[in-house]
């Protein structure tokens, strides 16, 4: 699956601190205290593969937070205002667009569907959005819109793993694995890339969404819930208090001390520091889900209520983790499929996400963070301007134009990016695709996303492949 | 000892011999010296021209700098731009590359200073000793097929055990350095048990094994674990993740497949040692085989293991083709060793693979069918067998009481065969929108074959024309499909459907009028079971009485019921058909347009799972004739009496004489003795495998890989660059054969360079998923061909390899790292130590349940389900439900390998620990060490049941503390504790029992189950939970989970 780094000399000596550790450390391993050992920051920033690090050029966005809309929302029903569309709607679309096109459900030449919620201009740049997102219009000054997006891939596994991983191949690295890699972790008790599923039912793509596919497995993104454990296994077993498990570790960490300095295997002290990690983990992971911390007026902005398993209360997690030093968040929201059921589902997934997502804006921003933090909202692929179903109430997959926006994180606030046609079918102007807006989200963490490779398989490996054009008109 | 081992013993008394016959000492240095000096393309001068001089002088075209190329002879020494030669061979002064790398001039020198990069003086010196020695190139190292390399001479004689140890030593002696002292007996055999069965020794092992002072004690061990069936689990785990194993499709349905028997084959496979160039020719294409059994068809559910992608809405050809390019990912990684997937877009960039090689390879596998069989156990094959035999014994009986049967027969046949009613086929459009997201795909006989996502409830609406100006019945064929489950006909797992309703429309073809529906007055049909309850996995949790049964079911108007073709086991699985008679003719002038609904409503309410009974192949038509039935002659008897009575086969005769039997009303009796015996015909398990198709389905090279743009046909093929021979024939099995063919240069390479992993934690060559122009250099390329053809002398024989490497001195050694010996080799690549890291995923959970004494000793069987977190396997932390049926007997502490695996939700234990999930092919496992893996170890259910049992055994195997610390340590890291070790639990375990005692904590609540365990030993609830406790971390050790 992947390379384990410290057997492969010559490679890249980001991973290569063991041989730092051992070159300067090497002389009576045994003697030299492991507590101060440990202590010494080289040591943390050399072994350590999730240490800090710089990218390379100034960064504009030093954390992301991927508001990812799995299932894939109508972005005519939601940001891409089509009168056009309303006016043939239950007519045929033109042949010459759909020639060659493929359809996952329907046939390319179903009637068309008129938009089915009202638009209205918004803020100072005057931006059309849908009646179903009153709070995220409160901020659209301080977001881009992005409305020239396309895509390969028209089924939604394919589709995710391609949004979240540059490829539609299972295996790739994640962008948030990427981020990790690149950037390490500012936290030392909590993991670098922490992930949520809120919708209705888990991603299509599965965990694949969040893997490290070649790189190291610690760059993977570990599953937090917003009830119950945070993190698999953070409890301790019943009849095991904290001093219990302080005795356990202190024991074991003694142990393997002794053991260090019999074999003096480097594994040993990764491990006692792991231990270490796992122990501050099981009191400050609770510490940040604790939502009853925050003021009524924050879960108020939210519509936060303590206790409960929603979306809301996520995205509040979430600013509580990029607060820690939790370098990428990613919520999957998998909720968006509508086939059918398009206006009442619509409604009551706008119900139940635009006020958050326009609180996290707010928030962020109020607390300086908006600044550094890279906020991303979107799906794997937009809705067809044509109808599914006999209701006139459901659209299918559709690859070839949609919506997402981007929020902070030196993103050009305000703006409206790309367009595309009268039916919203193709994008007629700034196209971009799922490779550019990585290539886009990586410049925004101080990356050329042609150099931030990892070799496997004989070839460096990008997060771009051999695609991605970052897009300037988006950065401020 | 095995007959192997001994041939292998006397290959190396020969090669000591030679040594011997080789002169004196002091002719030997010289050969060492010699032999040091002797620069090799590829172990020398390759890495520093692909290192420094490619970039500018390598095969890109439009990189090159001054008409320069260094990487092949006939560009070398041929004049550049500046009309002087770089190399001339044999000839320092005039070559100009030396003038050019030794110069002083910092703006002539090579590399050029903006480069970054520069020669050492010992790379220099190399490649001038390379020009004077002829400068000659070599191919690849890899692409040549290894000739068994000579055994180097070292100047410490004593040490060597075997060949490996010459290898290893020669190029320790070059660095000067010196191998590391041979572990200690305890740590050998605890590194032994490891590494050959995975799983830890007992105590009994170790102290057998201390005892064993006689030659040979050691060759016992190990004779012992490769005889042991626990060797095909621990290796067979490590195929199976080059085999991308999963227990489910992947993608988003994820839904769970049954291969398990895949993995037994595996297990025994390698237990049997079955040699290894027929391991690969079983798995590729086993089925095609001469005489091929069920054994090599379930091989080949090695290909297979590809995701599946059934997400409603998907092209299946798509996604087909997304399994073919794994496919060949995994030969490439699994057997090749070759890194193939770039050339599914473009001609390689490094390797010399063109993209038409790619699909010409491609080809051969590109004709299968994706079979799902029933296979049986030895048990059900011999009641498979009996119930056979019983049928034939009962119609023998009729034959001989009836001896004026052929007469009869004869008569029989005039009556069935005269004046068949004449069907037209339809060839009906599918109405997108009623799919529910299944795909048909159009077959040439006009039947519609269903694929891709299978909706658990749908009415799907056909819509058939036909000229016939009259319609008085329509016909539904179901056909059987070797793509469908057990060939169907239907889609359910067994291969069943089950047809609730029918509804038909008619409107004239031509001209005006509109679709009126036609009443169904009559259906009969070749199958009509009696009314039965669906199966388990059909329920819709509606709590509604549903029932298949006859085929009047399906024209009733209810919902609740439906024809079904399940009689029993051993004839559900055959083309079936029924006849729907029409209440009026409908009679259009100009033709009849039918509108035909199959509701199809008798699946379960999970359509993320397997609970489907959706119809797989079927075909319409209609006839204009009264008085139409169902044809009661089955499928095969009709083919058969198709055919001039002197044509046909046995098989066919016996199928028409059945047919013939079932029509006899006075042989009724019998007919139903028959059928009693059909139901007690064996259920079988379903496995994935291929079955190679009749026709060969054409390849084309496909632009960027995109299987929508194919550019022109290619035939099947290999790649000349890797063994230019093989059959003429081109097929998978040529393929196969091509594969393992003696000269195929990576094959023998590839696996023992991953066994080879497997003991030293790294390959010889690192990258072991590649062996081509863009891997690591090996680390002992002589070694790796060594292995490599001592493999095949050995008729592929992996456990010869096995006992080879870890008989060699090089596997003895202590892994204790020494100063010295970190500072000049912090890698270990020399092998001037032993190998020490942490276990696989598997050993770990493995470790922990032996050493506990909670181990399930079982071999094989269904994949089980341990205990995990029950919301992982719920949305929304799934896609869909799926089935986790948390086990509390045996099944619980199975093997992790026989851990049931979701892709989409790997199991987290074994997760933490790097498992790979199966996604593709992995031949390179990460071994992280996260704060993850620690919350796992200390919390996770099993880890605490592991820490609770080892707690008991100990107090109730041990008198008194000292000797329980010692037994604890003892099962879980073979060594005894020193004494600080020892000290530091007894202090723990005073300190906790006195926490405990304090009442604070719950001490029942950490005992959990086995409180009543420890109850009978007399041991109180507080000490038992201090016990507890130091189970705990002596499981939780660094030591524990590592390999020494």
């Amino acid at each position: 699956m992947n390379c384990q780094d410290r057997w492969n000399r010559g490679r890249d000596p980001r991973l290569l601190g063991r041989r730092w550790f051992l070159s300067q450390c090497g002389v009576g391993l045994g003697a030299i205290a492991l507590g101060d050992l440990l202590r010494e920051q080289g040591y943390a920033a050399g072994l350590d593969p999730l240490a800090p690090r710089a990218p390379h050029f100034a960064p504009r966005a030093r954390r992301v937070l991927f508001l990812f809309m799995a299932g894939a929302p109508s972005h005519l029903e939601l940001f891409d205002n089509k009168p056009q569309l309303a006016r043939f709607d239950g007519t045929p679309p033109p042949p010459e667009l759909i020639k060659g096109y493929r359809a996952a459900f329907i046939r390319p030449n179903a009637r068309l569907l008129g938009p089915k919620f009202k638009f209205a201009r918004h803020g100072q740049g005057g931006a059309e959005l849908s009646e179903l997102l009153p709070h995220l219009a409160t901020v659209v000054d301080d977001i881009a819109l992005v409305k020239g997006m396309t895509t390969d891939a028209f089924n939604h596994a394919p589709a995710q793993i391609l949004m979240s991983t540059g490829s539609q191949i299972f295996g790739r690295p994640s962008l948030g694995s990427w981020t990790c890699y690149g950037l390490g972790s500012e936290s030392r008790d909590l993991p670098a890339f922490v992930v949520f599923s809120t919708g209705k039912k888990g991603p299509s793509g599965g965990n694949s969404n969040w893997g490290s596919g070649f790189l190291p497995t610690v760059y993977q993104g570990v599953q937090f819930r917003s009830g119950g454990d945070p993190v698999l296994y953070l409890s301790n077993p019943p009849g095991v208090d904290a001093a219990v498990q302080r005795d356990s570790i202190d024991a074991v960490t003694a142990l393997n001390r002794m053991r260090f300095e019999q074999v003096n295997d480097p594994e040993i002290a990764t491990r006692i520091n792991s231990f270490e990690m796992a122990y501050r983990m099981q009191a400050s992971a609770p510490e940040v889900m604790d939502l009853g911390q925050e003021p009524a007026h924050i879960l108020d902005l939210y519509g936060a209520k303590p206790g409960q398993s929603s979306f809301a209360n996520t995205c509040l997690l979430a600013r509580r983790l990029l607060e820690r030093g939790v370098r990428f968040v990613q919520i999957f929201h998998e909720s968006w499929d509508q086939h059918g059921n398009l206006v009442h589902d619509l409604r009551q997934n706008c119900r139940d996400t635009d006020q958050a997502c326009a609180a996290l804006v707010k928030d962020l921003k109020q607390r300086g963070m908006l600044e550094d933090t890279l906020v991303v909202w979107g799906g794997e692929f937009g809705r067809t301007p044509m109808v599914e179903g006999g209701g006139n109430d459901g659209r299918d997959h559709h690859p070839s134009a949609f919506t997402m926006w981007l929020a902070g994180g030196g993103v050009k606030p305000g703006i409206i990016h790309g367009e595309s046609d009268d039916l919203g079918f193709q994008v007629v102007k700034d196209k971009v695709h799922v490779h550019d807006l990585h290539a886009t989200i990586l410049h925004l963490l101080g990356f050329d996303h042609t150099r931030l490779t990892y070799r496997f398989q004989g070839r460096d490996f990008r997060l771009t492949d051999v695609f991605g054009n970052v897009v300037h008109d988006l950065i401020a | 000892m095995a007959k192997a081992c001994a041939r292998g013993g006397s290959v190396w008394h020969w090669l000591v011999l030679g040594f011997l016959a080789w002169g004196g000492p002091a002719a030997a240095e010289e050969r060492i010296e010699a032999r040091a000096a002797r620069v090799s393309y590829n172990r020398d001068i390759r890495p520093i021209l692909a290192e420094k001089c490619f970039k500018c002088h390598g095969p890109d075209a439009r990189e090159r700098k001054a008409k320069l190329r260094l990487d092949a002879a006939e560009f070398a020494y041929q004049p550049a731009a500046s009309g002087e030669k770089a190399i001339v061979p044999g000839k320092l002064e005039e070559s100009a590359l030396v003038e050019r790398i030794t110069s002083a001039d910092s703006n002539d020198r090579m590399p050029p200073a903006q480069t970054g990069k520069t020669l050492s003086p010992a790379e220099v010196d190399r490649l001038r000793r390379w020009i004077s020695q002829g400068a000659k190139y070599e191919a690849h190292w890899a692409f040549i097929p290894p000739a068994r390399p000579e055994v180097p001479l070292t100047r410490n004689r004593g040490w060597a055990r075997n060949a490996i140890d010459a290898f290893v030593l020669a190029q320790l002696e070059a660095e000067a350095l010196a191998p590391a002292p041979e572990a200690d007996r305890t740590t050998l055999v605890r590194r032994l048990s490891l590494d050959l069965i995975g799983l830890p020794p007992t105590v009994a092992e170790v102290d057998a094994f201390l005892a064993d002072t006689q030659p040979g004690a050691y060759e016992r061990v190990v004779e012992r674990l490769l005889a042991s069936p626990r060797y095909g689990e621990r290796w067979g785990r490590l195929w199976l993740d080059a085999a991308r194993y999963a227990d489910s499709d992947g993608y988003e349905k994820d839904k769970p497949r049954q291969v398990s028997l895949y993995r037994e084959w595996v297990i025994k496979a390698l237990n049997r040692d079955l040699p290894y160039d027929q391991f690969i020719l079983d798995q590729v294409a086993g089925d095609m085989l001469p005489g091929a059994g069920q054994d090599e068809r379930v091989a080949t559910g090695f290909l297979r293991n590809s995701m599946i992608n059934e997400e409603g809405g998907i092209d299946p050809e798509q996604f087909r083709m997304e399994a073919m390019f794994d496919r060949m990912d995994c030969v490439g990684k699994a057997v090749l060793g070759l890194t193939i997937q770039c050339t599914q877009c473009h001609d390689h960039k490094y390797d010399p693979l063109k993209q038409e090689e790619y699909y010409r390879m491609f080809a051969c596998l590109n004709n299968a069918h994706e079979a799902t069989i029933a296979a049986y156990s030895p048990f059900e094959e011999e009641r498979r067998r009996a119930v056979l035999r019983g049928v034939k014994a009962i119609e023998s009986e009729l034959k001989a009481k009836h001896p004026d049967w052929p007469a009869k027969l004869a008569e029989w046949e005039k009556r069935v065969t005269r004046a068949q009613p004449r069907w037209e086929i339809l060839r009906p459009e599918v109405e997108q929108e009623s799919s529910g997201g299944e795909k048909y795909q159009a077959m040439a006989d006009g039947s519609l074959l269903a694929g891709g996502y299978a909706p658990t409830k749908h009415t799907l609406v056909l819509h058939g024309e036909t000229k016939l100006e009259r319609v008085t019945a329509v016909r539904l064929e179901l056909l059987t499909d070797p793509n469908l489950p057990r060939g169907g006909p239907g889609r359910s797992i067994k291969g069943t459907a089950a047809l609730t309703e029918i509804r038909i429309a008619a409107e004239p073809l031509a001209g005006k009028g509109s679709r009126q529906g036609v009443k169904i007055v009559r259906a009969t049909a070749d199958v009509n079971p009696a009314e039965a309850p669906l199966d388990r996995i059909h329920d819709d949790r509606s709590n509604r009485k549903r029932t298949t049964g006859p085929v009047a079911f399906a024209i009733d108007g209810k919902d609740e019921t439906a024809w079904g073709i399940d009689i029993d086991p051993g004839r559900r699985n055959q083309p079936r058909q029924a006849v729907f008679e029409l209440e009026r003719p409908v009679e259009f002038k100009g033709g009849v347009r039918l509108t035909i609904e199959l509701v199809q409503n008798h699946g379960g309410w999970n359509s993320d799972d397997n609970q489907n009974i959706n119809l797989g192949r079927f075909r319409l038509a209609a006839t204009d004739r009264a008085g139409v039935a169902a044809d009661p002659v089955s499928h095969e008897a009709r083919g058969a009496l198709a055919k001039p009575a002197g044509k046909r086969t046995a098989a066919e005769q016996a199928a028409i004489f059945t047919a013939f039997r079932e029509s006899v009303a006075e042989w009724k009796d019998a007919s139903a003795r028959i059928d009693a015996l059909w139901r007690t015909y064996p259920e079988g398990t379903n496995q994935f495998v291929l079955e190679e198709r009749e026709t060969r389905r054409p390849t084309s090279i496909l632009a960027r890989g995109d299987f929508l743009k194919p550019v022109r046909v290619v035939e099947p093929g290999v790649p000349a660059f890797l063994n230019p021979g093989g059959e003429s024939r081109s097929d998978r099995l040529a393929f196969a054969r091509w594969l393992v063919d003696r000269k195929a240069p990576t094959t023998a390479r590839s696996i023992v360079n991953r066994v080879w992993q497997a003991y030293f934690g790294v390959g010889i060559v690192a990258t072991s998923e590649d062996l081509g122009l863009q891997c690591e250099p090996p680390s002992h390329p002589e070694l790796l061909d060594w292995l490599a053809v001592e493999l095949m002398d050995r008729g592929y024989s992996l456990k010869a390899i096995q006992r080879l490497i870890v008989s060699s001195a090089v596997y003895r050694q202590s892994s204790r790292a020494t100063r010295e010996s970190i500072e000049r080799d912090p890698y270990n690549r020399l092998l001037g130590r032993g190998a020490r890291f942490r276990m696989d995923a598997e050993l770990v959970r493995d470790a922990a349940l032996a050493s506990s004494g909670l181990l399930d000793q079982r071999i094989g069987g269904p994949s089980a389900y341990p205990a995990a977190p029950g919301f992982l396997f719920q949305p929304p932390a799934s896609y869909g439900p799926k089935v986790w049926n948390e086990a509390v007997g045996p099944d619980r502490y199975r093997r992790a390998l026989y851990t049931f695996r979701y892709r989409s939700v790997p199991y987290p234990m074994l997760q933490a620990f790097d498992a790979p999930n199966g996604d593709f092919a992995c031949v390179r496992r990460a071994r992280s060490n996260t704060p993850l893996q620690a919350l796992a170890t200390l919390n996770e259910p099993i880890s605490l049941e592991c820490a609770r049992a080892l707690a008991l055994r100990v107090l109730s195997e041990a008198r008194d503390d000292h000797a329980r610390v010692t037994l604890a340590y003892r099962l879980c890291v073979a060594r005894p504790p020193s004494d600080p070790e020892a000290r530091l639990i007894v202090d723990l375990l005073e300190r906790e029992t006195r926490r405990y005692a304090a009442g604070a904590l719950d001490p029942k609540a950490l005992v959990g189950p086995m409180l009543a365990g420890f109850d009978t030993l007399g041991v109180k609830p507080g000490r038992a939970a201090a016990w507890t406790v130091a189970a705990r971390v002596i499981l939780n050790l660094d030591e524990t989970i590592s390999r020494e």
